[in-house]
């Protein structure tokens, strides 16, 4: 068990993950892995403000839908490169995501999460009716594949996959030095008690937006990779929906850890392929499963891992080990400085 | 001018169904404080259950809303003993992603049942009144005098009856209510209970002029939030003030600015209103 924890565990995934293609026994395994990764990228990003910063987003969705939409509406009706649309996607996310979260986030608890619902769905019904830049219910058709790098071309699901999948791990990376930074744990700290955090000198609202921020990035970015993936685009990417599939992403794998998210990303999308009579008839089984974990799981598969790992390290040696939940709640008192983002 | 009392009886028939959900929605949030978002389900739901005892079962019309009744308040009395009660003590976010596995839970049972298509339901009061210059459906008029009628029912029954004031007492003190020897599990049964019959009697009301199918209580649901949120979550005049707001907004919306926008502008007064007072318009027993 011990090698499987820290760098050597990573590494493991990473080497299963390239070797992926390799196991795969036909494109279509491809095609789910790759749009679960990109799905886990938007999940990573509302963990983020949801797991670690504790304000539940579920307009999450429509982020990915304007990073979707930017790359659909410059690569098709203005012609922009692939890849200048997709550099620009996280940043459009992250640019209406500073206005939304100055609102937003002077909301707390329930008022956040009800009105992050009902942004979601002025971004939805508005993709939907502003025709003349978003093709309304007709879509965005004949978005253009992520041109060539170089001598790398991604003409193939499998060339697909590894730029998938190159910008997942960097998602994970960047997300695991934000989780471990100071900026990380003044998230956590805000999530285990504003009152508290703030009375230890962290600015509120500086760090929440900046959370927010981030999180919406993550969306935008997937968004851009949904939209050079898949290569077309109606009003149902911002559906609500997808929050809540992300949801339970999250909350299968574990609210607030690093693997949680990303695990249940991959793992539920599969159990969905399994379940394939089921398809459209899916949510009779996970809603009530979503209720069960909830109950009998609130922490998630890797949450309640790392809570029986921190519970024998407590009984096996005097030096109680930090579970992986009361982290934060120990952060050395300090002024965070959110200006400078470690991402 | 007929025009204009045309689109005030438009705004009081949507206000009157708005009110209903936003009151139950409001009920609960007061009693458990778990923004029940599975409450447009318990609508849509009941929508289907009148179509069915309706058409499959040839019930008339009244005794079809009685049984779609019965039968959501059922369902709500179970959501609340299987999935919220359990989960009383529980953090903020749990409840209200629960709350989310019900609804879709719901969503795709009705979509099982009844399929994804769109249906329309059958009133006997198709005919049309004048009333000086204003025609007006009687149906519409209908919603009108049953919601309005059912608002103050309930709120006699909250302030004039034991049984109503024990929920009354329980929203503004849990603590409090217990020590004089309220039950809580039996108020927030019933208070589920309610929420589910306003529900089903809205989604009857309303389902003739409209249609039935699975997402049907999507809009209504988050329209129902904005209006509690504007009237303070857990107050019963906020829901229904609140719902009589977004009900004329919406209607003269609709008629002098956009038919298509007309969905986004409970959502526009929300943002505008929140921006200005984030605890809402009215403050209420927990705004």
């Amino acid at each position: 068990m011990k090698y499987l924890t820290g760098k050597p565990g990573w590494m493991l995934l990473l080497a299963l993950g390239l070797a992926f293609p390799f196991l795969a026994k036909n494109d279509y395994h491809l095609t789910v892995m790759s749009t679960a990764y990109i799905f886990a990228i938007a999940t990573l990003g509302l963990n983020l403000i949801t797991g670690y910063t504790g304000q539940y987003n579920l307009a999450h969705s429509g982020f990915m839908a304007v990073g979707a939409y930017t790359v659909g509406i410059l690569t098709v009706d203005h012609q922009v490169p692939f890849w200048i649309a997709f550099a620009l996607s996280g940043f459009t996310a992250a640019a209406l995501g500073f206005f939304v979260g100055l609102v937003s986030l002077r909301l707390k608890g329930h008022y956040f999460s009800i009105f992050t619902l009902c942004v979601g769905y002025i971004m939805y019904l508005v993709i939907e009716k502003w025709e003349s830049l978003t093709h309304g219910t007709v879509g965005i058709i004949g978005i253009p594949a992520p041109s060539a790098i170089g001598p790398i071309a991604f003409d193939t699901p499998r060339s697909l996959y590894y730029l998938v999948f190159f910008f997942l791990v960097l998602a994970v990376f960047v997300m695991g030095r934000i989780a471990n930074s100071l900026l990380g744990r003044t998230f956590m700290a805000i999530r285990n008690g504003e009152a508290l955090a703030e009375a230890l000198g962290m600015p509120l609202m500086r760090n929440k937006l900046l959370a927010f921020m981030l999180s919406v990035f993550y969306a935008g970015l997937a968004g851009g990779l949904y939209a050079g993936f898949v290569r077309f685009l109606g009003p149902g990417v911002a559906g609500v929906e997808h929050s809540f599939d992300m949801t339970m992403y999250m909350l299968v794998g574990g609210l607030g850890t690093l693997l949680g998210p990303l695990l249940g990303a991959l793992a539920v999308p599969w159990l969905t392929q399994y379940l394939q009579f089921l398809q459209e008839f899916r949510f009779i089984v996970f809603g009530p499963l979503l209720v069960a974990l909830v109950i009998f799981l609130p922490h998630g598969i890797v949450g309640t891992w790392l809570g029986w790992r921190a519970r024998r390290a407590a009984a096996a040696g005097p030096a109680p080990a930090p579970a992986a939940r009361s982290a934060a709640a120990e952060t050395t008192p300090t002024d965070a400085q959110p200006g400078a983002s470690r991402a | 001018m007929d025009l204009f009392l045309q689109q005030v009886l438009n705004g009081l028939t949507l206000g009157g169904i708005y009110s209903l959900v936003a009151l139950g929605l409001t009920l609960v949030y007061g009693i458990l404080h778990v923004p029940n978002f599975a409450h447009g389900a318990l609508y849509m739901a009941g929508a289907f259950v009148s179509f069915h005892l309706m058409s499959a079962w040839g019930f008339n019309y009244w005794l079809a809303m009685g049984g779609s009744a019965l039968a959501v308040a059922l369902l709500a009395t179970l959501a609340e003993r299987l999935v919220f009660h359990p989960l009383r003590n529980a953090s903020g976010l749990h409840p209200m992603i629960a709350a989310i596995g019900v609804l879709l839970f719901l969503e795709a049972a009705a979509q099982a049942i009844w399929g994804a298509d769109f249906h329309r339901m059958q009133t006997p009061y198709t005919g049309i009144v004048e009333l000086g210059g204003v025609t007006a459906p009687v149906q519409r008029l209908m919603i009108v005098g049953a919601a309005f009628g059912l608002v103050v029912a309930l709120h006699l029954f909250l302030t004039r009856t034991v049984t109503g004031s024990t929920i009354i007492a329980m929203a503004q003190n849990r603590d409090g209510a217990s020590l004089v020897g309220i039950d809580a599990n039996r108020v927030s049964m019933l208070t589920f209970a309610i929420s589910g019959v306003l529900a089903a009697v809205a989604a009857t009301l309303y389902a003739p002029i409209n249609l039935v199918y699975p997402a049907m209580g999507h809009l209504v649901i988050t329209k129902a939030f904005v209006i509690i949120i504007l009237g303070g979550m857990g107050s019963v005049p906020g829901a229904i003030a609140g719902g009589l707001i977004i009900g004329f907004a919406e209607s003269f919306g609709a008629f002098y600015i956009s038919t298509d926008y007309k969905d986004i502008i409970a959502f526009a007064l929300l943002v505008a209103i929140l921006s200005l007072r984030p605890q809402g318009l009215f403050k209420g027993a927990h705004g």
